[in-house]
């Protein structure tokens, strides 16, 4: 009766075996390591990089304890801290000549230490949150008011470029909010307008009000031109994100988005954090101008690199060296560009940027290079009050239409560069910090022993309590927690949840809960014992019995598991996913898992006097 | 080892009405504690700036506050945290100032006046990010509350749903209570806390209703308060080994858990006695009060079919 099949013997040894091993890597512990990576996307991390960065290190006398390299990245193992300072800095040195304008990322990091096969099985350590490993958190609000805002302002320059385009007199347009107010002093123009706007601006929905000879059409965007508006300037704005983080050097980043308007930047291990508020708080703009080529003689160039800056110019450094002169005269921003994407000349097959820009931005473009052909523009990225010339092509032609192609002396690779610059340059939209939390190493490295040292003393305390209250019950029930607590952290390792504070509080609390099960278990066999059943049948009523009501509070608690889950956020999250995961693993281990060593230590004995689980002769 | 050994079955319904009267006046004590002194929430709910600041010696929590008010800072809070050599300062939130120059601002000030004060921790939560987080856990409570009503309902009959959550919602009452008695901090972590045990107790309100519905069945004779009755006494032992065995962990975590986990384990703590008493002591009386009978837990049926297994 208390037997089970062969089977059910090789799962549980096959998920404690599974649950030992993936536990295993968690006390490796993890080594300082450099990573590096590429800053642009047009840089590779190869076998070259690999090769320089070890000749580097040999210089120095560094002996790494272990390279790897892969799809994105190159990992440097290193034996201790001091050693990682250095390494970064030697490898900074050789693989970044000109630190202004670096080629590659490199971060310090942390590598697990577990030997290669268990890497090879997908055996990591748990993913531990940025309260225990230290760093920075950011929650970032995008303002799409003033997205909405930014693109209402140049759709109303195409409603404009429009109605001229077709001669309709109207009465001014103007933004009122999000919507666009278009004002006509005769019912014709209005229904010419409607007609006009309807055809060329589908995104538009269209109102029409007023009376006598003050009417007007109100419009607004469509829903889903809206929905598609916040999602670009989401998208805008963790590109950016991304690219900024970049220069931070940061080994592991998160910027995720959450929500509809909202995005998450994680950066572990970071603690300037005041440079890291600063870098992603800035806001870039791209401007376009023209060069002052009268002024730009030898002699002019020189004179401006020693600080002689002629009246109206600014002085730059193009990318690849050269000295420029740039007029302060803004031609256009880059709210007026819409889009930029790399591409190739039609005729020369050369590389090339295509840029889109407004109706407005197309008209104030075709009037500039009438003006201007054969002469030289700059565009600029401003960040902080300085400027980099991105690019400064010659004006071939005039240009209408608001396409605009910058080609000539481009590499692929470097018009690929521009285009993304271009794009993601600057935010769309605003962001606002509506969170933070900054973590120091030392006060992570404390959580982590203080979570540590209160699971295994009440983990210790609970098995002795149990093992001296049930005997040998209590030991199978203590072994069932012991497996309970392998599963739970198999399951997190494998999983790569993030393990946080609360998390580890849960794992301690899950325990003290999941022995509920087993004492339910052991009471009930106990009491069928005082009441004169055999050992054998005890056994298995008492499993019996004792079964649908563990089950039914382990429902309880996952419902209120899961609330939290869905309805948490940040350290209640990292609470909920443990507490969930370790309902589950203990109704596995405290019946399943102790019903096993129960049945190999008992099932096979026909004539089974009593059974140790404490005194129970009383009656 | 055997803790309890009773021969006979407590007469725990002969003494329903004092535990009930016990049960009302804490539960009213406790709402009172909340209408007057209200919970003292942390800056998750209310939105504001903690800065958490290490020192090498014992900080000097009254020359902080001297020297922060005399950099023009105001409404801030000082206080120790974990040791007396870490402090926690909170800031709360000011129109159009960014949690970024704030920090700094502060960081500055303590460095300049004492050059060991190390920033440990920041917090900085919007006022956006805290009516949502006290939205969302008024939320997950309610959700949890209807969710466990529904289970206990479908698997049992609705007045063990109704008995169990009243039961257990007092819980909920008495930890806030308590909360807001000693003015401790109310975090995410101890709502978490909370939760968990509105979760945990529900088991013994389980354990209680499964042995009735048991009994029901197998004492053919017996009276609805002699069934109680038996319920409780054969399930005590089990109660307080479980309850124990739990508390053992959190005293663990009471103990070893620093700061950190301070307020979520005594949140825990608490939970956990009155788990005990209100699941079993209070759950029990409004059950039979509720009215349970006999045909609300034995189908006519499906009974034949048991007996023959037992």
């Amino acid at each position: 009766m208390n037997r089970y099949p062969i089977w059910v013997y090789i799962t549980v040894a096959v998920a404690v075996l599974l649950g030992a091993l993936y536990t295993l890597p968690n006390f490796f512990g993890e080594a300082p390591a450099v990573q590096v990576s590429s800053a642009r996307a047009t840089i590779k991390v190869d076998n070259g990089v690999l090769s320089r960065v070890e000749n580097a290190m040999k210089d120095k006398q560094i002996a790494p304890t272990g390279v790897y390299l892969d799809l994105t990245s190159l990992r440097i193992r290193l034996a201790d801290t001091d050693t990682q300072l250095k390494a970064k800095d030697v490898i900074s040195a050789a693989l970044n000549p000109d630190p202004q304008n670096p080629s590659y990322t490199v971060a310090l990091n942390l590598l697990s230490s577990s030997p290669a096969w268990l890497n090879a099985i997908r055996a990591l350590p748990m993913y531990l949150g940025l309260d225990l490993r230290g760093g920075v958190h950011f929650l970032l609000q995008v303002d799409m008011k003033a997205a909405l805002a930014k693109r209402m302002d140049s759709i109303a320059g195409d409603v404009r470029t429009s109605l001229r385009d077709k001669s309709i007199r109207h009465n001014g347009i103007s933004r009122e909010g999000s919507n666009i107010a278009i004002r006509f002093r005769d019912a014709d123009a209005q229904d010419r307008a409607r007609k006009v706007i309807v055809e060329f601006l589908p995104d538009l929905a269209l109102t029409d009000t007023g009376a006598g000879d003050d009417l007007r059409i109100v419009a607004s965007m469509r829903p889903e031109a809206l929905k598609r508006t916040q999602e670009f300037a989401l998208r805008q704005n963790i590109q950016t994100l991304h690219n900024r983080i970049n220069e931070l050097g940061v080994a592991e980043p998160i910027i995720q988005q959450q929500g509809a308007d909202r995005v998450v930047v994680q950066l572990p291990g970071v603690q300037d954090t005041a440079k890291a508020k600063e870098i992603l708080g800035r806001t870039a703009t791209l401007e376009i101008r023209l060069l002052d080529e009268d002024n730009m003689n030898a002699a002019a160039l020189m004179a401006a690199q020693a600080g002689q800056v002629p009246f109206g110019d600014e002085f730059y450094v193009e990318r690849n060296g050269q000295p420029l002169l740039v007029k302060k005269q803004v031609v256009l921003t880059g709210d007026r560009l819409t889009d930029a994407q790399p591409g190739f000349d039609n005729q020369t097959q050369e590389a090339a940027v295509h840029l889109t820009l407004d109706a407005t931005g197309a008209r104030i473009f075709k009037d500039v290079t009438r003006e201007n052909v054969g002469k030289r523009m700059a565009i600029l990225l401003i960040e902080k009050g300085k400027g980099e010339v991105i690019t400064a092509p010659v004006i071939r032609t005039e240009i209408g239409g608001g396409r605009v192609q910058i080609s000539g002396r481009m590499t692929t690779v470097e018009a690929n560069d521009t285009a993304l610059l271009l794009r993601a340059g600057s935010l769309a939209a605003p962001m606002d910090i509506i969170e933070e939390r900054t973590v120091g190493p030392s006060l992570g490295a404390d959580n982590i022993r203080k979570g540590f040292e209160s699971t295994v003393y009440g983990f210790t305390a609970l098995s002795l309590f149990i093992i001296v209250y049930y005997t040998l019950f209590g030991v199978i029930s203590a072994l069932a927690l012991v497996a309970n607590l392998l599963f739970l952290i198999a399951l997190l390792s494998l999983l790569q949840a993030t393990l946080t504070l609360p998390g580890i509080a849960a794992i301690a609390l899950t325990l003290g809960m999941a022995i509920d099960a087993n004492v339910l278990i052991n009471e009930r066999i106990r009491e069928e014992l005082r009441n004169g059943i055999s050992p054998q049948a005890a056994i298995a009523a008492g499993y019996e019995r004792a079964f649908g009501t563990i089950l039914d509070s382990n429902v309880t608690t996952m419902i209120a598991g899961l609330a939290l889950l869905i309805f948490g956020s940040g350290p209640v999250r990292g609470f909920a996913v443990v507490h969930c995961l370790g309902i589950l693993t203990s109704i596995f281990s405290s019946v399943v898992v102790s019903r096993s060593i129960v049945n190999l230590v008992y099932g096979s004995r026909r004539k089974l006097e009593r059974i140790a689980i404490g005194n129970t002769s009383w009656k | 080892m055997e803790f309890f050994k009773i021969r006979r079955d407590i007469p725990f319904m002969r003494h329903a009405l004092v535990f009930n009267i016990i049960s009302a006046l804490t539960f009213l004590i406790a709402v009172a504690l909340l209408a007057v002194k209200g919970l003292h929430f942390s800056i998750e709910f209310t939105g504001g700036t903690v800065i958490e600041v290490n020192y090498d010696h014992a900080a000097d929590v009254d020359g902080i506050r001297k020297t922060l008010e005399q950099n023009g800072y105001t409404d801030f809070s000082v206080q120790n945290f974990g040791s007396s050599r870490d402090i926690l300062v909170r800031l709360p939130l000011k129109e159009g100032q960014s949690s970024a120059a704030l920090s700094e601002s502060v960081m500055k000030v303590l460095s300049a006046k004492d050059a060991s004060a190390k920033q440990q921790r920041v917090e900085f939560v919007g006022p956006q990010v805290g009516r949502e987080l006290a939205e969302n856990g008024a939320l997950a409570l309610l959700i949890t509350s209807l969710g466990i009503v529904l289970y206990l309902a479908m698997r049992f009959e609705w007045k063990f749903g109704v008995a169990a959550l009243i039961a257990n919602l007092h819980d909920v009452v008495i930890i806030l209570g308590f909360f807001a008695l000693f003015q401790w901090e109310f975090s995410l972590p101890v709502l978490a806390a909370v939760l968990a045990v509105l979760g945990y107790s529900v088991n013994e309100s389980v354990v209680v209703a499964d042995r009735i519905r048991e009994n029901f069945r197998k004492m053919r004779k017996a009276g609805v308060t002699e069934i109680i009755d038996n319920a409780i006494t054969r399930t005590m032992s089990r109660t307080i080994i479980t309850h124990g065995s739990t508390q053992l962990m959190v005293t663990a975590m009471l103990i070893f858990g620093g700061a950190a986990l301070h307020y979520f384990a005594l949140a825990l703590t608490i939970g956990i006695l009155f788990g005990i008493y209100s699941s079993v002591l209070v759950m029990a009386p409004l059950v039979r009060w509720l009215g349970v009978k006999r045909e609300d837990l034995v189908k006519p049926v499906k009974d034949r079919k048991e007996e023959a297994v037992v």
